[in-house]
């Protein structure tokens, strides 16, 4: 299931990526502020596991049950995250 | 590679390919443990930011932005030097794979030598949980204080298991006990020090790259 894929190019590439992607997220932080600031450090955290899972963790040559099994835990604590928020937004505290 | 059964291959396993699915399956479940593990403390923060933007901007900025950046920079690099030692040793070069473990070893130490003066500043600024916060300090950002030691704390306590499990796959590699069809350790141990520069590479924005308004 993972024979054969031992080249080492992809890894280097992988880790120029990642850095460049390093590389944008501080950047940015010289930009002005704004509402799209964390966004978009998420946004580039995201492509970098991304990038972690599919190729270092190799996700990308792995059969759909071991996918299932990766995607296992962020399903379920994407469920928290997505009912927390609904309490979170809509409650009104009486303060 | 050829998928001809091992001598030394479990009863349990008709041939190699089903020992690797189930190895994968298995650290993969755990994987998914961790990620709801780390998951309470994401929770928490994002609760408690969003009540709190203010206070959790100006916690941020106590922190080493220099030193958070090249923190994951070495991290990264942990990660490649790993990566490549599984797959030299997919191509039976067991003197690398020692190399590359040695080399994301000490990327790992020096990952932790950094925390380790990072936590020394905020002792010096008073910024400590347990002991007197410097006076001013809002309830709100010492709840930024305690969100970074706790996530940052759990991260290295990850780090510090994983430089254990690579002593432990050295002594391994040397007694030869490491080989081109036989390396589940090293996969194995790869997913789990992959899975944890990812947790940094979360944390990395949310500790120290939040703006201020």
């Amino acid at each position: 299931m993972n024979s054969g894929d031992s080249s080492l190019r992809p890894l280097f590439g992988t880790f120029a990526a990642l850095i460049v992607l390093l590389t944008l997220t501080a950047g940015a932080t010289a930009l002005p502020p704004g509402w799209w600031s964390t966004p978009l450090s998420l946004l580039i955290a995201g492509a970098k596991a991304a990038l972690i899972f599919t190729v270092f963790m190799r996700l990308r040559t792995q059969g759909g049950l071991v996918r299932v099994f990766a995607l296992a835990g962020f399903f379920f604590l994407t469920i928290l995250l997505v009912l927390t928020a609904a309490d979170f937004f809509t409650r009104t505290w009486p303060v | 590679m050829s998928a001809t059964p091992h001598p030394a291959l479990p009863a349990a396993y008709g041939d190699a390919r089903q020992r690797d699915l189930a190895n994968h399956l298995g650290m993969w479940a755990f994987i998914s443990t961790e990620v709801l593990f780390f998951g309470g403390l994401f929770l928490a923060y994002f609760i408690y930011r969003l009540t709190y933007p203010a206070a959790f901007a100006a916690g941020s900025a106590t922190l080493n932005f220099w030193k958070g950046t090249i923190n994951t920079g070495v991290l990264l690099g942990s990660s490649l030097t790993m990566a490549l030692g599984d797959a030299y040793i997919k191509r039976g070069n067991r003197r690398a794979l020692g190399l590359c473990v040695a080399a994301t070893a000490v990327l790992g130490i020096i990952f932790l030598a950094i925390k380790a003066t990072e936590y020394q500043e905020m002792y010096a600024k008073h910024l400590v949980p347990g002991l007197p916060f410097a006076p001013g300090v809002a309830p709100a950002e010492q709840l930024f204080v305690f969100l970074y030691f706790a996530m940052t704390g759990l991260h290295a306590l990850h780090m510090l298991i994983g430089l254990g499990l690579m002593a432990w796959l050295l002594r391994l590699n040397r007694r030869g006990q490491l080989t081109m069809t036989d390396h589940a350790p090293v996969e194995m141990f790869g997913l789990y020090w992959h899975f944890v520069d990812c947790v940094w590479v979360f944390l990395y924005p949310l500790l120290y790259l939040i703006p201020r308004r």
